[in-house]
């Protein structure tokens, strides 16, 4: 079962699944840019797999990884920044009260 | 004593229990990320979910990925997180209510998802060997420093810039008369 790369996609699969149910389903900020951290992982996972069992992605696939990492991380902080500077601005957390533009 | 690839007697192999137990805490872990209702509990079995998944890349012979999973993911990105739960979440927010009137929707959506994902993938042949491969770090400092040094150098401008943007959004404008203070 570790050894073939189906199980570790259709893992990844269902991470993505869940984060984005998350994603969908979710009235917090936070909770949605945490359920986005999930997908990015589980992308991450499915590059990682690839690596491990096709001999020719092997190292480019580390790389991937890594600059995926660091740009999941730099998305992280600009997101945060961006609802905590929405908080400061409507007190709420909830996307859904953000309706200024509708009215 | 040196640790057999199979559990003694039983005849299983260590790393098929190993990806067991792991997929099982990252998938129940991402689970209640997604199902809880108090906010702070969801930031830690997202930590949780990001250690399993950091076991799942040692797992497939990626140690320095894994490395990286802990020290950026646990040790930055939770904390963030945390952190920005802490600054945004008000006493009486509501934790009932937690999701949109649609989540049912979201729900179908995503195991729509999730089933054809798993279709696709088992559908395919992948061009794979059966064996898992040991990924050597040295390879890919050289990789990383060779072949993909541009990329590297685009990332370190995006960090930069993430952090000079992240400080620009969230710090507190001093008050400026005529504006109204919220």
């Amino acid at each position: 079962m570790s050894g073939s790369l189906d199980s570790y996609l259709v893992l990844s699969g269902l991470l993505f699944a869940i984060g984005s149910f998350g994603f969908l389903a979710r009235r917090n900020a936070i909770s949605m840019l945490m359920s986005i951290e999930l997908m990015v992982n589980a992308v991450n996972l499915s590059v990682v797999a690839f690596g491990a069992f096709v001999p020719k992605l092997q190292t480019h696939a580390a790389v991937i990884a890594l600059i995926v990492i660091a740009v999941a991380a730099a998305e992280a902080t600009v997101g945060l920044a961006i609802v905590i500077a929405i908080y400061r601005n409507k007190k709420t957390p909830l996307v859904d009260e953000y309706d200024s533009m509708s009215q | 004593m040196p640790i057999t690839d199979t559990i003694p007697m039983t005849g299983i192999r260590w790393d098929d229990v190993l990806f067991i137990v792991l997929a099982a805490i990252l998938i129940g872990s991402a689970l209640l990320v997604v199902t809880l209702r108090d906010i702070i509990r969801c930031g830690l079995a997202l930590t949780s979910s990001f250690a399993a998944l950091a076991g799942i890349y040692v797992l497939l012979g990626n140690p320095l990925v894994a490395a990286t999973q802990v020290l950026v993911y646990i040790g930055a990105v939770s904390v963030l997180l945390l952190f920005a739960i802490m600054l945004t979440q008000t006493k009486n927010a509501p934790t009932r209510l937690a999701f949109q009137t649609q989540a049912w929707a979201a729900a179908v959506a995503a195991a729509v998802i999730a089933i054809v994902i798993a279709v696709t993938v088992t559908a395919t042949t992948w061009p794979s060997s059966s064996q898992r491969l040991w990924t050597s770090t040295s390879d890919i400092a050289t990789m990383l420093f060779g072949t993909y040094v541009l990329p590297f150098e685009a990332v370190s401008v995006l960090l930069t810039a993430a952090v000079v943007g992240g400080i620009f959004l969230a710090h507190r404008e001093a008050d400026r008369p005529g504006e109204d203070q919220v």
